[in-house]
């Protein structure tokens, strides 16, 4: 039994034996959840997840006619989409000032020899054993929408306030910016299926803890530290 | 601490060159991709090749939504400082003298639909229909949709490249397209030709139209205007 499930009738100081917990994922009696996300982390992931969201709203109205037709107002929604997507980068850069947050990054940065054979490997013959606190989709997911962010920012930027780039220069950006929107909505849809999966993933997202049998089981190299239950 | 290859930043940098890759060439590789996305686009009724990036017309509208006219209730008014008002339906305006133009449509957002085919009335056959007075100086423009205006002088209005349209891209111009009339002031950015046309008041001062009272320039000429330095039509 974990000592937040009995506080009160536990003679062992519930402290002490977190503490003799943190050193490793094994090891009986341990704490039932440990920490995933600081709140910087989940911080930025929601305000990005709901920027994004209203980007992917308006740009939908905007580029696909039917829906341009139905809604109308472009002023109102084209000033939408603009401030939006400008605003985009800004929780992500708020949450480096976060040294947790910046080791979230580092660890997504990092591809290890066992990330480039997990990803050559079929999902169902995947060995976890070596899989650390992100797996290698989760980091190339990661990365791929860092720099689809700062490309859309920078062709979105071209045609707001292009004026000195050559015609077709403008094309491109709008071409790119076209072009990724599509990739980033289908990315962005393999996500919300990930997720729609595992629960205890999206606990982590929405708490800042998951069970600890579930960090065992697909992050086993993941150096974890105890937690208190979610608290929602 | 973390350790391995810093592949992630590096996919973040292949992704900035290949964005910036695809600005210094994506308009050639786009009008490649129209050459087959428009044949399939015209066979397509499930409308999902829109969701293709490709040129072409993108639809504009500044309010919730423009109500439909036809043939058989369309009407457009010329009036102000002028002779002989008129009231013109759709069959008045295809029985006047026709003018073909193919030319570019360029908007001021960036987007250019080249060779455009466009039929209809010269407007400045229709200002000679109606006589303008002396002290005539301007036009304001007015759509159905009940919110748009635009404005041109007399003398902009009387140039040959400017017609009231009555069809374009080889057929009557749709509802989206601003049909059943719109005009198409083929020297100036797209928020000169005016959607869903419905009146034409002849004034003595330019009136700025919706879009010029937002920022706009009055005088919208196509690389002369607005900060712009597109290839003029």
């Amino acid at each position: 039994m974990s000592p937040s499930e009995d506080p009160a009738g536990n003679p062992e100081d519930p402290a002490e034996a977190t503490a003799a917990d943190s050193d490793g994922p094994a090891g009986d009696g341990a704490a039932a959840f440990v920490r995933r996300f600081g709140p910087a982390t989940r911080w930025a992931h929601w305000s990005t997840a709901a920027l994004t969201a209203v980007c992917l709203a308006t740009a939908a109205v905007l580029y696909l006619g039917p829906l341009a037709t139905l809604v109308g107002r472009r002023q109102l929604v084209s000033a939408v989409h603009l401030y939006a997507g400008l605003a985009l980068p800004a929780p992500m850069l708020a949450a480096a000032l976060s040294a947790a947050y910046r080791r979230d990054l580092a660890e997504l940065d990092r591809f290890t020899p066992a990330d480039w054979k997990w990803l050559r490997t079929r999902p169902r013959r995947r060995h976890t054993d070596a899989v650390g606190k992100f797996n290698a989709g989760q980091k190339l997911y990661a990365a791929f929408v860092a720099g689809a962010v700062l490309v859309m920012l920078g062709t979105g930027v071209i045609m707001e306030f292009g004026g000195a780039f050559a015609v077709t220069h403008r094309t491109g950006a709008t071409f790119v910016h076209d072009l990724l929107a599509l990739s980033l909505f289908a990315g962005i849809c393999g996500h919300l299926w990930m997720a729609s999966r595992d629960p205890a993933a999206r606990l982590g997202m929405r708490t800042g803890v998951v069970p600890r049998p579930w960090a065992l089981r697909e992050h086993p190299a993941w150096h974890t530290e105890p937690d208190a239950p979610p608290t929602e | 601490m973390a350790e391995g290859t810093p592949v992630g930043r590096r996919v973040v940098f292949v992704m900035l060159g290949l964005g910036a890759l695809g600005v210094a060439v994506g308009a050639d590789v786009q009008r490649g991709t129209d050459r087959f996305v428009a044949p399939l686009r015209e066979n397509d009724p499930t409308g999902l090749t829109d969701l293709l990036p490709s040129g072409g017309f993108r639809y504009y509208s500044v309010v919730a939504s423009v109500p439909e006219r036809t043939s058989a209730d369309y009407e457009l008014r010329v009036h102000g400082l002028v002779d002989r008002p008129l009231t013109l339906t759709l069959d008045d305006l295809s029985r006047m003298p026709q003018t073909e133009l193919v030319r570019d449509f360029q908007c001021v957002t960036g987007w250019r639909v080249t060779s455009v085919r466009w039929t209809g009335v010269r407007l400045a056959d229709l200002l000679d229909a109606a006589g303008t007075r002396p002290g005539a100086t301007a036009l304001t423009f007015r759509s159905f949709d009940g919110a748009y205006t635009e404005s041109l002088t007399i003398d902009q209005a009387r140039r040959p490249d400017v017609l009231v349209a009555l069809t374009m891209l080889d057929g009557p111009i749709t509802h989206d397209h601003g049909g059943p009339v719109r005009l198409y002031v083929a020297p100036m950015y797209g928020y000169k030709s005016i959607k869903w046309l419905a009146e034409i008041e002849v004034v003595d001062t330019v009136t700025p139209g919706f879009w010029e009272q937002r920022g706009y320039d009055v005088d919208g000429w196509i690389g002369k205007s607005n900060g712009r330095d597109d290839e003029p039509v």
